[in-house]
């Protein structure tokens, strides 16, 4: 099972899922022996047999009646802590491969990183909602099928052949039938989803023209047919509950048959009819398991298969040493993702302290030179030189020592001012961070804030505006202090007002670094800043 | 948390109709239950008694069985079907209700949470219809029908169920309400890792950019590693009503066995009864321990329908509803001392601003970012009402009007324009829904689209068009109708100057009213008059 690759327990979480494992069997199975002792109790005991007797199995009901609740209790908690070390070791493992992808290269990484912090949840549901109960259900129900064999072989046949219906067919009669279900749903799930997302974000322009009507009409014409095709799959759900119902009670009707001609006696034949019900509680949640099962795999199965991606950059067996020279040259260089090139010989000088503007239209490969220079892609062809060294012979870490980035949407983390700093550089003390802070013009407003460096900027940065943030993460630039700054469409989400404020302030305070600005609107740069000015096509 | 919202029935006829089939299949199921004790109770008997045969057992036995697997795929049916009904109402009304609201309503994280709400969210309804609610009817009905037939046979065993069934729910309550706290600080603690985890992966590019990617493998792991220690601590807490839950059930059943089979070896039970009462106390307690475990399965669906219920008890804005709105090709518009703040924010967006628009005359609004010049907009479209001051025509305010017959007055080219899925015509044709190819192309023409064919996919949000053609989409869109007031928000960012004076001089030509957000000179030099809307005052959240 591939999606078991991410969600593998660490061989020490392994004795703890068995230890699970073991608990659940007790809770199970104390509920079948408390219904089979109590049947063989209340059997033995209509004989009217001296009470002494009848000492052992009252107290073994008994025992059984406490022993269920508590084994299943500990079950739970040994289940759950072991299912969350999983998790946490999964998302560790992730973070770990993700950082050799990162940036990932795609358009819609945001998108794909989102759903992949959701579906790594799906860890807790395989281990507990799915691998453990169905376990738990698979070696109560064989070893009650053992005692009744045990009993009276044919009646253990008959019963056995009823678990293994449940724990077979059923699961897989449920997960197909809802995997049908998903698949006949999907395209109308999609168009529901996408007109829905539509009609909210265009809601200001469907409002002021007065559309609300037809846009509704639009939308419940789109959302019958989702309706319409929920409705017909209904028929087939349920179908694995039904026949789980059949097994355990047929189960129960084949014992009594079987052992009503049996030459056993009164208490035993009871044990062997009423055994079979207790098997309903332990087998129905195999349904629900199957069904969870599903999508546990797509889930995980998405996460594998990003997490597979190859590594865009191999990093060189024997890396040269940094040289101090920081003139930067490009030549004949080729890069694209996938299957296409989207940058084809390219070739730029750009010595140290220069400035220089690329523009082009989307597509046109101004963030595959960054993430070229930037080392996040390897080359194709060509070679990109920093003071005569190939980049392709230094480490990323090397190359990103010197060069810096600041995109249209840089990460602030959910946390201090001080601290989304402070990863640019560790130790830095609080006056080197106001000077980066006031460099990039943002001293003043923090300044201003209550708790300073200590206020909180929220999920992205949310309690800032676009202006802000980026300024934000360009003083966090400023305080690594990088000697080439890429700048890769930094005004895309700002008003151009705010973009050209903030180029502005960028290029004003670069001082002697090297500028290389890429971007589709040159004509918020400042006029008098002398640079080279490139158009990618 | 209620167990069943009422909200739930008086919104949506689905889920009356699912409800009360929901009863009539507990009942029956109920019936069948008992049948099958009986049936079981006696064959059993029979046979250690008196040695007869179970033919007719077994076949009985043998219907009721199929009969219970037929109940419970029709109840899955009913669940299902009951379920796509209520979501698909529950999403219109939700869609219409909020676009109702408007766009200041539905701005930011809103929307988003919205469409996750109305896609992702709904379906959270369905494990709340096809297992929750039934065992809720079950739990409601089958147990009162056990405890009375088993009252039949042998009153002790039924008092004992009676007495120890309240108990559950009870102790249930008593050690919820102790460990709801317990719950939500582990509640937290998931939600601070998942949180976590989420920004690192999200900020890894930033990690890396500055070399410290590497060391957030460990981090990860140390930080997943506190907050499983703390929640472990609060789970030995939350799980503690569940256990209660199964103890109380399980030993319930072992007393009324061990209880039973006393009496038996006195002789003052029959065997028949006997097994009868035992098979059924565990019946009795069942639907109440199934619904304690489909508790969580059903959380979603109610968080979801709670949301669902919190948009459509929104209150609409309060509008006027005269439909005699003055013509503004005649009548001038005037803002008086408009002052508007955005629910949720402390800082007014635009403070008392003037401003008079004579019919025919092309206004500059200008300031700096975050003036307000685009709240002013807003303000006259009626999508945010002003705190204070007031928007007045023709000697009314404006609030006096319907909104919609208000809005036929003003064609509004946003800074981003909304774009929505299907051609250029289509986006065109929102302005006027009766346009013809001919008039489309016109409006493209003067708009400085002439280049677009009519026919051109816009795609996802306008993905398929530039910025600027976005824009002059939009224009398009707001020329083709007869509002004679156009409203538009840095209509030419994106233009190359060239285009820029063609669509400006077409505006002209127009003859319409122009109240336009610029910030370009050459935008700004070609309005009648420029109006600056006041500084903002830096102050942050």
């Amino acid at each position: 099972m591939k999606s078991l690759q991410l969600a593998r327990p660490q061989r020490a979480v392994m004795w703890r899922l068995l230890l699970a494992l073991v608990l659940g069997v007790l809770a199970a199975g104390s509920a079948v022996a408390l219904l089979a002792t109590s049947a063989w109790l209340i059997t033995a005991a209509s004989a009217q047999p001296p009470v002494l007797l009848l000492m052992v199995p009252i107290v073994a009901v008994r025992a059984f009646g406490v022993g269920r609740g508590v084994f299943r209790y500990v079950e739970r908690l040994v289940g759950h802590d072991a299912a969350y070390r999983v998790l946490g070791e999964t998302r560790a493992r992730i973070t770990g491969r993700l950082e050799k992808l990162a940036p990932l290269g795609s358009q819609r990484k945001g998108d794909l990183l989102a759903r992949l912090v959701l579906d790594v949840d799906a860890v807790l549901d395989l281990w507990l909602r799915v691998l453990l109960p169905v376990a738990v259900a698979a070696v109560t129900a064989a070893a009650t099928v053992g005692l009744l064999a045990l009993l009276l072989p044919t009646a253990g046949a008959a019963v056995a052949l009823a678990v293994l219906i449940a724990c077979t067919v059923v699961p897989w009669l449920t997960a197909r039938t809802a995997e049908r279900a998903e698949r006949n749903l999907a395209g109308a799930r999609g168009d529901v989803a996408a007109t829905t997302t539509e009609s909210l974000l265009t809601a200001a322009d469907v409002v002021a023209y007065n559309a609300i009507d037809s846009v509704l009409d639009d939308f419940s014409r789109r959302d019958a047919h989702l309706a319409a095709a929920e409705r017909r799959s209904a028929w087939s759900a349920g179908l694995g509950s039904a026949l789980l119902v059949l097994c355990v009670g047929g189960a129960s009707v084949a014992a009594l048959v079987l052992g009503s001609t049996a030459n056993i006696t009164g208490a035993v034949f009871a044990v062997l009819v009423l055994t079979p019900l207790a098997l309903a509680d332990v087998l129905g949640g195999i349904p629900a398991a199957a069904q969870l099962a599903i999508r546990v795999r797509a889930s995980l199965d998405r996460a594998q298969e990003l997490v597979d991606t190859p590594a865009p950059v191999t990093e060189p067996t024997s890396p040269l040493p940094l040289r101090a020279g920081r003139d930067l040259q490009v030549n004949l260089l080729r890069a694209g993702y996938d299957g296409a090139d989207v940058l084809t010989g390219l070739s730029l000088d750009m010595p140290a302290g220069s400035r220089v503007v690329i523009t082009g239209s989307s597509g046109s490969g101004k963030s595959t030179l960054a993430s070229v220079l930037l080392r996040f892609l390897e080359p194709r062809g060509g070679e990109v030189l920093l003071d005569g060294v190939d980049l392709t012979r230094l480490e990323g870490d090397q190359v990103r020592s010197v060069v810096g980035l600041l995109t249209q949407e840089s990460h602030v983390f959910d946390t201090s001012i001080r601290e989304n700093l402070l990863l640019a550089k560790p130790g830095a003390s609080d006056l080197q961070l106001w000077k980066a802070l006031y460099r990039a013009r943002l001293g003043v407003l923090v300044e201003k804030l209550p708790e300073g460096l200590d206020t909180l900027v929220g999920e992205h940065g949310a309690r800032l505006s676009g202006g802000e943030r980026q300024r934000l993460a360009f003083a966090r630039l400023l305080l690594a202090d990088r000697d080439v700054l890429v700048l890769d469409e930094p005004t895309e989400h700002l008003d151009e007002e705010t973009g050209r404020a903030l180029l502005a302030d960028v290029f004003g305070a670069a001082a002697d670094r090297t500028v290389v600005l890429l971007t589709h609107r040159p004509e918020l740069v400042p006029p008098h800043v002398p640079r080279q000015l490139v158009c990618l096509t | 948390m209620k167990p069943l919202d009422p909200r739930l029935l008086k919104r949506a006829r689905g889920a009356r109709v699912f409800l009360a089939a929901s009863v009539l299949i507990g009942v029956a199921s109920g019936v069948l239950i008992i049948v099958q004790a009986v049936l079981l109770a006696h064959g059993i008997a029979g046979v250690v008694l008196r040695g007869s045969s179970v033919t007719a057992v077994a076949w009985g036995l043998a219907a009721v069985v199929a009969g219970r697997a037929l109940l419970v795929w029709v109840q899955e049916v009913v669940a299902q079907r009951a379920a796509a009904a209520v979501k698909s109402t529950l999403r219109r009304q939700v869609l219409e209700h909020s676009l109702k609201l408007g766009p200041v309503w539905l701005s930011g994280e809103r929307s988003s949470a919205l469409t996750t709400l109305l896609t992702k969210g709904l379906d959270d309804l369905d494990p709340y219809f096809a297992r929750y609610l039934p065992q809720l009817v079950l739990a409601a009905t089958v147990p009162a029908g056990v405890i009375g037939w088993m009252a039949t046979g042998d009153l002790i065993a039924a008092g004992t169920v009676l007495i120890t069934l309240p108990l559950i729910p009870i102790f249930m309550a008593l050690i919820g309400w102790v460990t709801q706290a317990r719950s939500r600080q582990r509640q937290h603690a998931l939600a601070v890792l998942a949180h976590h985890f989420a920004d690192v992966v999200g900020g890894l590019t930033t990690l890396k950019l500055f070399g410290r990617a590497k060391s957030q493998e460990s981090a990860v792991r140390r930080v997943t590693d506190q907050h499983r220690a703390a929640s472990m601590g609060s789970l030995r807490l939350a799980f503690l009503s569940s256990f209660a839950l199964e103890l109380l059930a399980s030993l319930s059943v072992a007393l009324v066995a061990v209880g039973v089979g006393l009496r038996l070896v006195d002789g003052k039970l029959g065997l028949e009864t006997a097994l009868m009462v035992l098979i059924l106390a565990p019946e009795a307690y069942l639907p109440l321990r199934q619904v304690g475990m489909q508790f969580h399965a059903s959380a979603d669906g109610v968080a979801a329908s709670e949301e669902v219920f919190r948009v459509l008890e929104t209150p609409l804005p309060a509008r006027g509803e005269r439909t005699d709105v003055p013509d503004l090709r005649v009548s001038p518009l005037y803002l008086y001392d408009v002052t508007v703040t955005y629910p949720g924010r402390d800082v007014p967006a635009l403070r008392g601003f003037d401003l008079e628009l004579r019919p025919g005359e092309v206004v500059a609004l200008t300031g700096p970012s975050g003036a307000g010049k685009s709240t002013v907009l807003a303000a006259l479209l009626g999508f945010v009402e002003p705190e204070r001051g007031v928007v007045v025509a023709a000697g009314s305010a404006a609030d006096e009007f319907d909104p919609v017959e208000w809005r036929r007055q003003f064609a509004w080219v946003p800074q981003r324009p909304g774009l929505r899925l299907g051609t250029v015509a289509d986006n065109v044709r929102l302005g006027r829904r009766d346009a013809s190819d001919d008039e489309v192309r016109l409006a493209l023409i003067t708009a400085g689209a002439g280049e677009l064919p009519l026919d051109k996919t816009v795609g996802e949000q306008g993905q398929q068009l530039s910025g600027g053609q976005q824009r002059r989409v939009a224009l398009a869109r707001a020329l083709i109708t007869d509002a004679p007031v156009l409203l538009l928000d840095e209509p030419t960012a994106g233009l190359d100057a060239d285009t820029e004076a063609a669509v400006i001089t077409n505006l002209r030509s127009t003859g319409r009213t122009v109240l336009l957000v610029a910030h370009r000179p050459t935008l700004i030099t070609t309005a009648d008059r420029t109006v600056t809307v006041g500084t903002r005052e830096l102050v942050n959240a």
